[in-house]
């Protein structure tokens, strides 16, 4: 059964092709990987599927929350976000000066039923409710292991705390799928390694769909069942890590990388 | 249970601090202990606090340059000045007119506020800061043109004042702007430290995270500036009928520019920076010779500088200070507990 | 005067208007361009220029060599402010959150024009700007009952100039194929080796030579300076900049000429109260309609 149907999208910006009729297809619950070598348009796509670019062209249908399939063409983010598609940002687009918890809870802000006079009055309504997410968002940074930093400014984590914080804010939309945009960039072997753990673990938990950006070839072998590949905004190929490791057209794209592709 | 009765507990005293508080400033001034002048200066006081605050809003927590409040401030005093000098109460109705007059020209002010609101916010940019200045602009120009509500340049003269008690003035005053005051400060922080209020300072942060963490960006970046406009217009309802005359030229670019600098100074985003720095500026505007000829050259120096050096303002210092003695203060603990 | 005459007439000052607006609005479509800043400053930038011309007219008297000179040396000194201001006030807000370089922009503004009333030779009040004696008033044109003034066709001839001239260093030279590059992508522009500085800084320093001549041709049109003379202008040209497409040279000389004719004809024709309410009026427009302008292309933030 499949949650996202994404049909010829393209874009250009100027003269520069990015992306050129991108076609996938993600079913329920799956774990799939996009890669491809610097600048071959992975984050452009995000940001066609979440509204934040316009595509030119094609047709982007997801079920959403609420079952019903739609066309997220013209859609704005927030609007996408609300049926529950969520994503994390490469170049990390935390609220720098707000603290960790409140990062988070930004997130829930949509699913919270109280309104602005119950905010400025302080109603019943308004604490119950505030507890609630309090204590939701607490869960998720536990499971991250940065509910312990909660009150500090999100400015102030490390680096890698910053990449699981957006992870966390991502969740609390309660996504049905999620995009993930590089989330370990940055980290070392051991870091990356537990956070492929917690994500594996997130996905179970939470029933999510993932789409997943990575440039460390072990980790996108490893862990994806399957793996789209974009060199210059077109789609190069489409298998399983096996198949994509032993692509020919696949090396060649990453030749000039030096990257290992034997998963 | 226990927790929520903890919290009606806190309320009940704030609110009786807070009314002690403003019993005593009524007694003070009743009794010519705090004389008349310093009494007109808090009250004014309070009227600049009132504004900044609803800058600080738009600009401060919204992360929206707004350059017109000035313009706002007129809309909300001519508004008002109009509606007390042309509906006729009996006298023991007379608080009420004037509450609901104030009240009127904040939403007269607010509508003003939608409607250049809503072409400008919708885009990405910088154009609000732009639009607004040159609505104030306008609105001035129009102020001067439109003689038959406004006076024109000569002025609007006569606007009846709270009381007209001459013994009673500065305590009416005086009570009626601390208690608009009061309730605008709880406003706007309650309304920040709520989800609406996060969503809006999530916009300043990052508005395309904002945006895609469901965020309906344009929404509360309308609802901020339209309510930012509402409480400037209150203000200048408050304003005049404090003053009782009005004049285009008392809403010129200046006027903006000090609520800036007010807002700037005692640091964006801080209610109480906002609140500190708009008394101590109206008093030593008042009182500092060097300020009344030199202020409108220090103050742009003002807004530079802090830019450059201390973003964060007074509020950010202050919390400087703060996390150097705590830290000088756990250095000693640790030492301690390594000596012992 | 009939009202084909009293509109042609309209639309002749309108296009001299509209040519000082054009002066104003490249630089500020320029620097916004280029450092993706409102430059709050450039109106008062365009008084200075102004009081520079005024002061060497004054010391010289108005002869035809001493006008030149006004230019250049306003220019000048413009020129250097422009970049003096950048280096000191901007610069270090490059990275910092927008909202703080504009608030920083509205700061030099007011402080030029706050100063500017209080140091000595310039004060509060306005002063009459020199113009050229009888014996140098050679340049008139009258045909079809629309007369042209000496100060229109001069305005006409600099304008030109100066537009040619920026042409020729945007298209035609290192520096101007430099601003470009920054101006499309200056993360790339940076990694492809241009000092971006270096082109911040020209780019500032040319915007703000062309204030001061539209200063200049301002005062010389009024003919009158004053503290606060860049304030209104300022505000329309950059209108006359968001018109044309921020960031685009081509806007923002078609939107300043359109600026000035819609100014004039509104002045002329409904209201000379109402004037600069209808250029607000037609802001909002654009801003409603196309926000992009009429060159302007949609860009949207790297993500
Ligand atoms: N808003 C934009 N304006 C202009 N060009 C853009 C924009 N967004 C992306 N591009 C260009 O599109 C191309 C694809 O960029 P994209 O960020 O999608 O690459 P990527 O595959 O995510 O690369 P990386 O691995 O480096 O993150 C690049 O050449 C980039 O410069
Ligand atoms: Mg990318």
């Amino acid at each position: 059964m499949s949650i996202l149907q994404v049909q010829n999208i393209s874009i250009s910006f100027g003269g520069l092709k990015a992306v050129t009729s991108f076609n996938l297809s993600l079913t329920q619950g799956e774990l799939v990987g996009l890669i491809g070598p610097n600048g071959a348009g992975k984050t452009t796509v995000f940001n066609m599927l979440t509204g934040v670019y316009r595509p030119t062209d094609g047709d982007v249908y997801f079920e959403s929350n609420s079952g019903e399939t739609k066309n997220l063409i013209g859609l704005r983010p927030y609007q996408i976000t609300k049926i529950g598609m969520s994503r994390t940002f490469q170049n990390i687009r935390l609220f720098k000066d707000l603290t960790v918890l409140d990062n988070v809870r930004v997130a829930f802000h949509f699913n919270v039923k109280y309104n602005s006079w119950d905010g400025i009055f302080r109603t019943l309504r308004y604490y119950r409710e505030e507890d609630e997410i309090t204590v939701k968002a607490l869960e998720l940074l536990k499971i991250f292991h940065i509910d312990h930093k909660s009150n500090e400014l999100a400015k102030n984590l490390p680096y890698g705390e910053q990449r699981k914080l957006e992870i966390v804010r991502a969740l609390a939309t309660n996504p049905k799928l999620l995009l993930l945009d590089e989330p370990a960039a940055g980290m070392n072997p051991q870091e990356t390694k537990d956070l492929m753990g917690l994500i594996e673990f997130v996905r179970s938990k939470f029933h999510l769909t993932i789409l997943l950006i990575e440039h460390d070839m072990h980790l996108v072998m490893g862990i994806c069942e399957r793996v789209v590949v974009l060199d210059y905004g077109l789609t190069i190929a489409e298998g399983t890590p096996a198949e994509i490791s032993s692509n020919p057209k696949v090396i060649k794209a990453y030749l000039g990388e030096e990257v290992e592709v034997h998963a | 249970m226990i927790i929520m009765n903890k919290r009606v507990l806190t309320f009940f005293k704030i609110a009786g601090l807070i009314l002690l508080g403003l019993l005593i400033g009524d007694a003070l001034i009743y009794a010519g202990i705090i004389d008349e002048y310093t009494a007109q200066i808090l009250t004014l006081a309070g009227i600049n606090v009132i504004i900044a605050l609803s800058l600080n809003l738009i600009s401060g927590f919204t992360g929206q340059l707004a350059l017109g409040h000035a313009g706002f401030m007129a809309i909300g005093a001519y508004a008002t000045a109009y509606l007390v000098m042309h509906i006729h109460v009996p006298q023991h109705l007379w608080p009420v007119l004037v509450g609901i007059s104030i009240i009127i020209g904040g939403i007269i002010t607010a509508f003003f506020g939608m409607v250049i609101g809503f072409p400008t916010l919708r885009l990405k940019g910088d154009y609000l800061a732009i639009v607004t200045l040159a609505f104030a602009e306008i609105i001035r120009v129009l102020m001067i043109n439109m003689e038959g509500i406004t006076g024109g340049a000569a002025g609007l003269k006569g606007i009846p004042l709270y009381t007209e008690d001459i013994n009673l003035g500065p305590v009416v005053s005086f009570t009626w702007i601390a208690v608009f005051m009061i309730l605008i400060i709880f406003l706007i922080r309650n309304l920040i430290k709520s989800s609406p209020g996060r969503a809006i300072v999530a916009i300043r942060e990052d508005e395309i995270a904002a945006d895609s963490m469901g965020v309906n960006v344009f929404y509360y970046k309308m609802f901020s500036f339209t309510l930012s406009a509402f409480i400037a217009g209150i203000g200048g309802g408050l304003y005049s009928l404090f003053f009782g005359y009005l004049n285009p030229t008392m809403f010129n670019f200046m006027k903006s520019a000090d609520f800036l600098v007010i807002v700037v100074l005692g640091g964006m985003g801080s209610i109480a920076g906002t609140v500190a720095t708009g008394f101590i500026l109206t008093y030593l505007q008042e009182f500092l010779r060097v300020l009344q000829d030199y202020r409108l050259v220090i103050y742009p120096l003002i807004l530079i500088f802090i830019m450059l050096f201390k973003p964060t303002g007074l509020a950010g210092i202050l919390e400087d200070i703060k996390t150097f003695i705590s830290k000088k203060i756990s250095a000693k603990a640790i030492r301690k507990t390594g000596e012992g | 005067m009939g009202f084909v005459q009293e509109f042609l007439q309209q639309l002749v000052n309108g296009f001299s208007l509209g040519f000082i607006y054009a002066l104003i609005a490249l630089g500020y479509t320029m620097v916004y361009g280029i450092a993706k800043l409102i430059n709050f400053a450039h109106g008062d930038i365009l008084m200075v220029g102004a009081y520079g011309g005024f002061f060497v007219l004054i010391a010289l008297l108005v002869t035809p060599g001493s006008f030149i000179l006004s230019f250049v040396i306003a220019m000048l000194i413009c020129a250097l402010l422009g970049m003096f201001i950048e280096r000191t006030c901007y610069k270090p807000l490059r990275s910092a959150p927008r909202i703080n370089a504009l608030i920083t922009a509205i700061g030099v503004s007011f402080f030029l024009e706050n100063v500017a009333r209080v140091i000595k030779p310039i004060g509060p009040n306005p002063k009459e700007f020199p113009v050229f004696p009888q014996k140098f008033n050679l340049l008139e044109l009258d045909f079809l009952g629309v007369h042209i003034n000496q100060t229109q066709i001069i305005i006409f001839l600099v304008s030109v100039f100066l537009m040619f001239t920026l042409n020729y260093i945007v298209n035609n030279t290192k520096m101007g194929k430099a601003m470009r590059a920054v101006s499309f992508d200056r993360g790339a522009a940076y990694l492809m080796g241009i000092n971006v500085n270096r082109v911040i800084s020209f780019t500032f320093a040319i915007g703000s030579a062309l204030a001061a001549a539209a200063g200049i041709l301002f005062a010389s049109a009024y003919p009158q300076v004053e503290p606060l003379m860049g304030f209104m202008p300022g505000i329309k040209a950059f209108v006359a900049a968001v018109l044309g497409g921020i960031g685009s040279i081509p806007g923002a000389m078609v939107g300043g000429l359109i600026l000035g004719i819609a100014e004039t004809l509104s002045k002329g024709f409904i209201s000379s109260k109402l004037a600069d309410a209808i250029v607000f009026g037609i802001l909002i427009i654009i801003l409603v309609v196309k926000p992009s302008g009429i060159f302007g292309q949609n860009v949207s933030e790297k993500v």
